[in-house]
């Protein structure tokens, strides 16, 4: 049984029991913004049959090989197989078609074909004035995007590297977090501002930044991380269409992801978490690369007996503390496994979060698992030891549940 | 009808008596309020221009416009001063940044452009916004951070918006404002609106590199962007000598146009936003430098005499004063007689007391208004803030 959170009054069929999406009639563009359109949430744990059969999906390292992939969509269900950065397209794509004041800025987006391909073949389509090459001027082009969808426009910003955002920083804490407010609710700013970030293989300090903890407190904006294929094109159409500033934490190493996802156009929402394995012993709680980290130290822990229940936490801003309570309450143990920083990261937070809100039904201390608090090191065994690797994640959930 | 050249030097002008006609000269002011007969007169300096033309000094003007002219002014003239008193009486708190002296540069721009075109500044915000058709309740509601501000009470002095007349604030980190106006620039080119939009910025943020950034590329991809800088000659207290190894603001777009533009002359403001409006349609991004006067310090914590002297204040309200110089138009035209713009100041004096008194009555905001307009409920979803409890989200 799919859940569904219905909207108008499309007649909705839901097709079978272990389906957990629903056959769309195809959109053409709408002049409004009605919520005719399905948001499609894998509540894998209302559906004990789905649990197994999406863990039997699951690619297992960051840089899935084709013989995975393949093995993993043997049996033919409908849909295509891409790359993450080509559902990034695609989901861009398909915005940019259905509403004509979606536009594109950043550097090399236009005529190089983005520095990721995430925005290959667009200019040559949708034009120079839809699909803008800045120069490199990250201040000014992020606040320029902010004007234009002060009046109404829709523009994607993209920083090439999301440490280069910190240049815009000003713009981005200042009009695009607090314009809505101080103006009284006159403006909205429906800007999506997207672009790597994240530990790669070797790029250096300044290329190799979380940031995610410095916007995080930014009033205002709501910050997403996507991770696979099928909830990177959910979550870029889902930013695009939404009214709020919307961050989009993208990841180096997860550009090359490659998974099936429908062909029927869907939505992923903003908000809300995703149930990645439910579970029994112990709550972990990830997003972006560390999600692959965390299945492969959970394919460890299934040997030594363990039930981990991993939840990528997908929304960083707002939390979706929703199903994270509902997985607390369940487990009484919460591991979070993320690649932020230490101090003041996104893991802080939702320790502090969680044991506000659910502190009675803990049986052990939050455990966060984060980045080391240090520039990273080129070297790539320093690098390497700079994340957390899947060996400290058993580990610690070894410690949690003695 | 009556013409006359006028050429209007420091004080003492010699103006000339218009020709005499058959018909009277005098008329009175409720006529001259609606007539629309053109007077011809000069700015008070020519133009000075960086790679391009320079607009004619030759002026049209009328009664009407002339007898409109002082009042916007002389009612935003009062505005900024019953604000000083608000102030220093505690009802307004944190930053007031008063505009009076360069009123001119406000009601100058008005004349020239549509409430289509957009008009974004940074923080000396209150008359640009009462001249983009806000009322003066709003303005002193805002001020005293009550409920029936333009912004509902929450953004104070520093974040005044009107957007239904294409005012885009109002903010506070100068030099941001200037890549958002160019983003409304953008905005219009993209929907093809021929429209302008009017980036407003001080000598002091002038020097701002995000300026340079966005100036670059507007020019690049041909943006109907003018920017405009009020040199009041102080960025807070630092004089302008000593901030800017040039001081040519015009002249700093390099290879985009500029026009120097005597800010304290109404006219000569109108004349330059209409042709630089024309140009920014026709070939891109313009710089406007208005070289104009604040006779307020910075902000009201500000006394505005440490780094100036007041012969100096003093004296430019002698010889430049903005509203000074339409009274004595008006006079040279005998349009009103001093009695009647006295009465008109009168008047004004007394619609900024009444707003006052109402903003007094207004409300201040309810305490749930704390978390309204953080986000935008769109989407469908429910939004609580950063913490959402236990309620699911709420989807359509």
């Amino acid at each position: 049984m799919a859940t569904v959170f219905g909207a108008t009054s499309a007649a909705i069929s839901v097709s079978s029991s272990s389906s957990r999406k629903l056959h769309l009639p195809s959109r053409r563009s709408l002049p409004g913004r009605k919520a005719s359109f399905l948001v499609v949430r894998s509540d894998a744990g209302a559906n004990p049959n789905a649990g197994p059969r999406r863990a039997g999906q699951l690619i297992t390292n960051a840089v899935a090989t084709k013989a995975d992939a393949a093995a993993a969509s043997a049996p033919s269900k409908p849909g295509h197989e891409l790359l993450l950065f080509e559902a990034l397209r695609e989901g861009l794509e398909e915005e940019m078609a259905r509403d004509p004041t979606v536009c594109v800025m950043g550097e090399d987006v236009g005529h190089y074909g983005g520095s990721y391909k995430v925005t290959k073949g667009l200019a040559d389509k949708y034009g120079d004035l839809r699909v803008l090459d800045t120069p490199i001027a990250e201040n000014s082009f992020t606040g320029m995007g902010i004007g234009a969808a002060m009046t109404g426009l829709r523009p994607i910003i993209e920083g090439m590297n999301m440490g280069f955002l910190l240049l815009a920083f000003n713009q981005i804490s200042n009009n695009c977090g607090m314009l809505h407010y101080t103006s009284g609710g006159q403006f909205k700013i429906p800007v999506v501002i997207r672009g790597p970030g994240g530990v790669g293989r070797q790029l250096g300090a300044e290329h190799s930044q979380r940031l995610e903890s410095y916007f995080q407190s930014i009033p205002g904006i709501q910050m997403v991380a996507c991770s696979t294929p099928y909830n990177a094109k959910g979550l870029m159409k889902a930013a695009i269409r939404s009214d709020n500033p919307v961050i989009l934490f993208e990841h180096v190493l997860l550009y090359n992801l490659k998974e099936r996802i429908p062909d029927e156009e869907y939505v992923c929402s903003l908000e809300e978490a995703e149930m990645v394995r439910p579970g029994e012993h112990v709550t972990i709680l990830t997003y972006s690369r560390m999600r692959y980290h965390v299945m492969q130290a959970a394919k460890t822990l299934v040997n030594k007996g363990y039930d981990p229940e991993v939840i990528d936490i997908r929304s960083l801003k707002p939390f979706d503390l929703h199903t994270i309570g509902n997985s607390v309450k369940k487990t009484h143990r919460v591991l979070i496994v993320e690649e932020c920083m230490r101090t003041g990261g996104i893991g802080a937070s939702l320790t502090a979060a969680i044991t506000e809100n659910f502190h009675d039904y803990l049986d052990a201390p939050i455990v966060c698992l984060s980045s080391q608090d240090v520039p990273t090191p080129y070297a790539a065994t320093l690098e390497e030891v700079t994340v957390v690797q899947p060996a400290q994640i058993v580990t610690a959930v070894e410690e949690l549940c003695q | 009808m009556a013409l006359s050249r006028l050429s209007s030097s420091a004080s003492g002008s010699n103006l000339l008596k218009p020709l005499t006609s058959a018909l009277s000269l005098r008329r009175s002011f409720s006529a001259a309020a609606d007539d629309s007969t053109p007077i011809t007169i000069e700015t008070s300096l020519p133009f000075t221009s960086h790679v391009c033309d320079v607009p004619s000094r030759t002026v049209e003007t009328s009664p009407k416009e002339l007898m409109k002219f002082f009042r916007d002014m002389a009612l935003m003239r009062r505005m900024e001063i019953a604000a000083d008193s608000l102030y220093k009486s505690k009802l307004i708190r944190g930053f007031c940044h008063l505009y009076d002296g360069q009123e001119a540069v406000a009601i100058g721009m008005e004349a020239a452009i549509t409430k289509k075109d957009c008009i974004i500044t940074a923080y000396r915000d209150h008359c640009t916004f009462l001249g983009r058709g806000g009322t003066l309740l709003q303005v002193f509601s805002e001020l005293m951070g009550r409920q029936g501000g333009c912004s509902k009470g929450k953004g104070g002095s520093m974040h005044f918006y009107k957007k239904d007349s294409g005012f885009y604030g109002g903010h506070g980190i100068v030099g941001a404002q200037v890549p958002l106006g160019c983003g409304l620039a953008f905005a219009q080119k993209y929907s093809k609106d021929e429209t302008v939009t009017f980036a407003l910025y001080g000598d002091g943020a002038a020097n701002q590199g995000q300026l340079f950034e966005a100036l670059n590329i507007s020019a690049l991809w041909d943006l109907p962007a003018i920017l405009v800088c009020e040199n009041n000659h102080y960025g807070m207290g630092t004089a302008e000598w000593r901030a800017a190894k040039s001081p040519a603001y015009y002249k700093r777009g390099d290879y985009v146009p500029g026009l120097k533009v005597d800010g304290m002359d109404v006219f000569a403001v109108k004349q330059a936003c209409k042709f630089a409006k024309e140009h920014a349609l026709k070939n891109g991004p313009i710089i406007l430098e208005m070289d104009t006067y604040r006779y307020h310090g910075h902000s009201m914590s500000d006394p505005g005499s440490t780094y100036r002297t007041r012969d100096e204040i003093s004296g430019v309200r002698q010889e430049r004063d903005p509203i000074e110089r339409i009274r004595k138009l008006i006079f040279a035209h005998d349009i009103a007689t001093e009695k009647e713009l006295k009465d008109i100041e009168k008047e004004m004096r007394k619609e900024v007391d009444e707003a006052i008194a109402q903003a007094k009555e207004s409300p201040m905001p309810d305490p749930s208004e704390l978390f309204t307009n953080v986000y935008v409920k769109g989407y469908g979803v429910e939004s609580y803030g950063p913490d959402r409890k236990e309620v699911r989200a709420v989807l359509p």
